[in-house]
């Protein structure tokens, strides 16, 4: 199975991908700018994603909260996410609406300035503001978005801070810092817009043109700082995080091999074995045999610089006390590294993870989204067409390598949340820096 | 002042181009769809869609939170869990095996209407699949380990609700708006105090009481023909025989009545989580479209009055929504949003005022044709995949809507008036009845809760709840 992929270049340097689908008159529109919280300044965590708010704010042409108004009245479906290496953008309209998505991607693309107020940013530093309390500081375990990049990234790696930032640095930010950012990371050669669904190519392209042409590139987008790190952390990591919780979890990350690499997706399978559905090993081992936790999955953040994270995260009984929750799991994953997967266990795995990736074809949306993926990261859209070859390929013996090489006990941050009155005993948040080369 | 001035080449030369106006819009209707029956009286509905390689397949089972028998509030959600759990001789963890091994995902629950087994999987791997789902459906072997277990996970689930603001608000609400015999008074999974009196023959019970022929749906949805469908489920199912017998219980939908102010204590807590709202109306009520229309406007989208108030322009939330919750008998209705704590009452009295608005006068045209050209211009959007039309067929099915009801969908939103909007507005919202429960730091909400509500409040401390549960 294939979807077809045509690509052009504008002068300004923006990338666009065209995937036509005509089952439904449906198109999706999907924007990437290559910046997100890695790109922050120190003392502005956050930024990345108020940015983020502010781009619904108006533009020239367009005035508050209108974008969302136009592509609802036109029966779409908008929004916007902030990721520590991207920052994405997309609406989803009847397709005879297209043009108008284009239109409001490119008036704020090129005019966004002259209708940014100093109201309107007070306004959305207070809405940033309550998602992160709802998101993170008025939930359950809401706080290790935050603390396990800053447990698993040095100090000064630009992964380590927070995505959604500290009260003090959102209070901090400025129209200045606005106009700064708008000019350095959102210009047309640092950006990549897909479009999937039901178009004419020619039509598409023409729009396109007469929308995006007159954007003026940028160019002055300061390189990230080195972000190559061992491949392991050298030394066990742990934080224990006393939360207003009733049950142990327990979020346990590795450095792994960067999304995209060839041992990557070894790496992912690792994971599916450890973590995917109620076959997997955690599952099976911690939940169904043991019963000493509720919850058990195993994720990868797909990072493709510097270090991916892979990350197992358990949540244990009323009964089982912290202790037992971290010795249960690190024994699964010692036996692991021990015995090794089976032909078998990959298999599994490599099944439900090419039906996922048939299932994630299936909206136009998320079609375009990953069009949008592999260009900016990879400047290569054609990758979507082969990520089942390439999990096809992983065999027990890469599975195993990776297993040997990154799931032994000095490539373990523990991050492990508490109810907040038992007695295990809180260890330095600073520990993070102890690792710092 | 804008900061534009002070702005270089960012800056394009050329004016921005003019807003395009739309093309012709192209014509779309939902996915064609056959029903048949076999001659046991289970139903089936097949939708042939045949863009990618995938079935989702949904067994739909009269057997919801709403048929339980009183006083085991929690069996249906674990007897259909505990469908996975074992089956025609395997054990849970071999048939997870089995399903995984095809690259087929599989889940079990209960809602408040029916029990439903969703199958998703690789149209190759369809036959395999729905031979494990005859097996489980037909021939669950319930063992006592795995019924302990469940039954353990879901208190564990209810203990960790109390520390978790959004569940504890939710279910908080439910308790005021409805009386306590009333089905929905309590969560659909089951309250502490009934999940632990389950046992494993209340799950055996339950099962042979709901669990029979004439009470299955099979829903299909991808790329797969009704012959095919038909072919696979004749022999699996046809000779399965039984009849359902049923328990009728109290109406589900009983409300407490006049107003109320419930503050549930979370000290400290950086935010409040505020429900506010009544008993609402069932699906099959004719004003079904008037009401939709109406919410939307009210509180239902982005661009709607309750939003872009407490968002927008005052700050308030991160998010400020309301909906009816569309159940077999009269769901909520509800105004959902977290704010920051020392604007709880503040943001109360604009809720209030909301409601009060759309009561007293016509909305605007404009707000009208958002509404409506929204929810008529998003239909294709929203069943883009198997598993969303899949959803689509199971609740025409659950709720006995005429087969030509999505055809017809897109007029019967548009044909909604200003007048209409109003009169489901005056009819189905009740400031006398309106419940507002609010989680939260009590020493900060509870006066101006007071103040702007005009009632004294209700204080629950988290300590009660758990004691209740």
């Amino acid at each position: 199975m294939e979807i077809p992929i045509e690509t052009f270049t504008l002068d300004n340097g923006l990338r666009v991908v065209l995937s036509e689908d005509h089952t439904a008159p449906l198109v999706a529109v999907n924007l990437w700018y290559h910046v997100g919280s890695a790109n922050e300044r120190p003392g502005r965590t956050g930024f990345a994603h108020l940015f983020e708010h502010m781009l619904f704010q108006g533009s020239e042409s367009v005035g508050a909260n209108e974008h969302f108004e136009l592509i609802q009245r036109a029966g779409g479906t908008l929004n916007g996410s902030t990721w520590l290496d991207r920052t994405n953008y997309f609406e989803t309209v009847p397709s005879n609406q297209l043009e108008l998505a284009l239109w409001l991607e490119a008036n704020r693309m090129g005019y966004l300035l002259p209708a940014m107020t100093q109201q309107k940013l007070d306004t959305q530093r207070d809405v940033v503001q309550n998602e992160r309390r709802w998101s993170m500081d008025n939930q359950p375990y809401g706080t290790w978005w935050e603390k396990l990049p800053a447990l698993c990234f040095p100090m000064d790696h630009p992964f380590h801070h927070s995505l959604i930032g500290s009260m003090a640095d959102l209070d901090a930010a400025s129209l200045e810092d606005i106009a700064h950012f708008f000019t350095t990371y959102y210009t047309p050669d640092n950006a990549v817009l897909s479009i999937a669904g039901d178009f004419d190519p020619a039509a598409a392209r023409a729009m396109v043109e007469r929308q995006f042409g007159p954007i003026p590139r940028g160019g002055n987008k300061p390189p990230l700082p080195d972000m190559q790190l061992p491949t392991t952390f050298g030394e066990p990591l742990r934080e224990v995080v006393p939360d207003d919780v009733m049950l142990p979890r327990l979020f346990l990350a590795f450095r792994s091999p960067v999304f995209g690499s060839a041992s990557y997706y070894a790496a992912s399978v690792a994971g599916a074995i450890l973590g995917l559905r109620k076959g997997s090993r955690l599952h099976r081992a911690l939940v169904r045999e043991r019963q000493v936790a509720a919850e058990a999955q195993a994720f990868t953040y797909d990072l493709t610089k510097g270090s991916d994270l892979l990350v197992v995260d358990v949540t244990g009984r009323p009964e089982t006390s912290s202790d037992t929750l971290e010795s249960a799991v690190n024994a699964e994953i010692d036996r692991l590294l021990q015995e090794g997967v089976t032909q078998s266990e990959v298999e599994r795995a490599v099944a439900l993870i090419e039906t996922d990736l048939v299932v994630a074809l299936q909206s136009a949306g998320d079609r375009a989204d990953r069009l949008s993926m592999f260009t900016t990261y990879f400047n290569d859209p054609q990758l979507v067409n082969v990520q089942s070859d390439r999990y096809r390929a992983v065999t027990a013996e890469q599975v195993n390598a990776f297993v040997r090489e990154r799931l032994v006990p000095e490539n373990r941050a523990s991050l492990l949340y508490v109810p907040r009155d038992s007695d295990v005993a809180p260890a330095s948040s600073d520990l993070a820096m102890a690792e710092t080369p | 002042m804008s900061p534009a001035t002070s702005t270089n080449s960012r800056t394009p030369t050329n004016p921005p181009t003019p807003r395009p106006t739309p093309a012709e819009p192209r014509s779309y209707h939902f996915p064609r769809f056959e029903q048949r029956r076999l001659a046991n009286g289970l139903r089936l509905v097949v939708a042939p869609v045949t863009k990618l390689p995938l079935v989702t397949a949904v067994a739909l089972v009269e057997a919801g939170a709403t048929q339980e028998p009183e006083g085991k509030e929690g069996v249906a959600t674990l007897t259909a869990q505990m469908l996975l759990e074992g089956a025609a001789g395997l054990d849970g963890a071999a048939l997870a095996d089995r399903f995984e091994r095809i690259g087929a995902s599989v889940e079990a629950y209960a809602d408040w209407d029916v029990a439903a087994v969703t199958l998703s999987a690789m149209n190759t791997r369809l036959p395999e699949a729905l031979a494990l789902v005859r097996d489980l459906l037909r021939a669950p072997t319930f063992p006592e380990r795995e019924v302990a277990r469940l039954r353990d996970e879901r208190l564990a689930e209810l203990l960790q609700q109390l520390a978790e603001p959004r569940g504890l608000a939710d279910e908080q609400f439910s308790h005021a708006v409805y009386e306590p015999r009333a089905r929905y008074s309590m969560p659909n999974d089951g309250e502490a105090h009934t999940v632990r009196t389950i046992t494993g023959d209340d799950v055996r019970a339950f099962y042979a009481a709901r669990y029979q022929p004439s009470a299955v749906t099979l829903v299909f949805a991808g790329d797969v023909t009704t012959d095919q469908v038909m072919a696979l489920a004749e022999p699996l199912f046809g000779d399965w025989k039984g009849e359902p017998t049923s328990d009728r219980r109290a109406a589900a939908d009983a409300a407490q009545p006049g107003r109320l102010l419930r503050v549930v204590a979370k000290g400290d807590a950086p935010q409040s989580e505020v429900r506010v709202g009544h008993v609402g109306l069932p699906r099959r009520t004719p004003d079904y479209f008037s009401v939709v229309v109406m919410n939307a406007v009210l509180g239902g989208l982005f661009s709607s009055r309750i939003n872009l108030n407490l968002r927008e322009t005052h700050g308030y939330t991160y998010g400020a929504f309301s909906a009816f919750d569309w159940r077999r008998g009269a769901g909520p209705f509800v105004v959902n949003t977290a704010v920051k704590s020392d604007v709880t009452g503040d943001a109360v009295r604009e809720i209030l005022g909301e409601i009060e608005r759309i009561q007293r006068e016509e909305i605007g045209e404009d707000e009208l044709t958002l509404a409506t050209s929204y929810l008529d211009g998003v239909f294709p959007i929203r069943y883009e995949t198997t598993g969303a039309i899949a959803g689509a067929l199971a609740s025409l099915i659950i709720h006995g809507l005429p087969e030509d009801y999505y055809d017809r969908y897109r007029e019967r939103v548009r044909s909604v008036t200003t007048a209409d909007v109003l009169r489901a507005a005056r009819e189905h919202l009740h400031p006398d009845r309106l419940r507002v429960v609010v989680v939260g730091d009590p020493a900060v909400v509870t006066a101006p809760l007071s103040e702007v509500t005009g009632m004294s409040p209700d204080m629950v401390a988290a300590a009660d709840v758990e004691a209740d549960a």
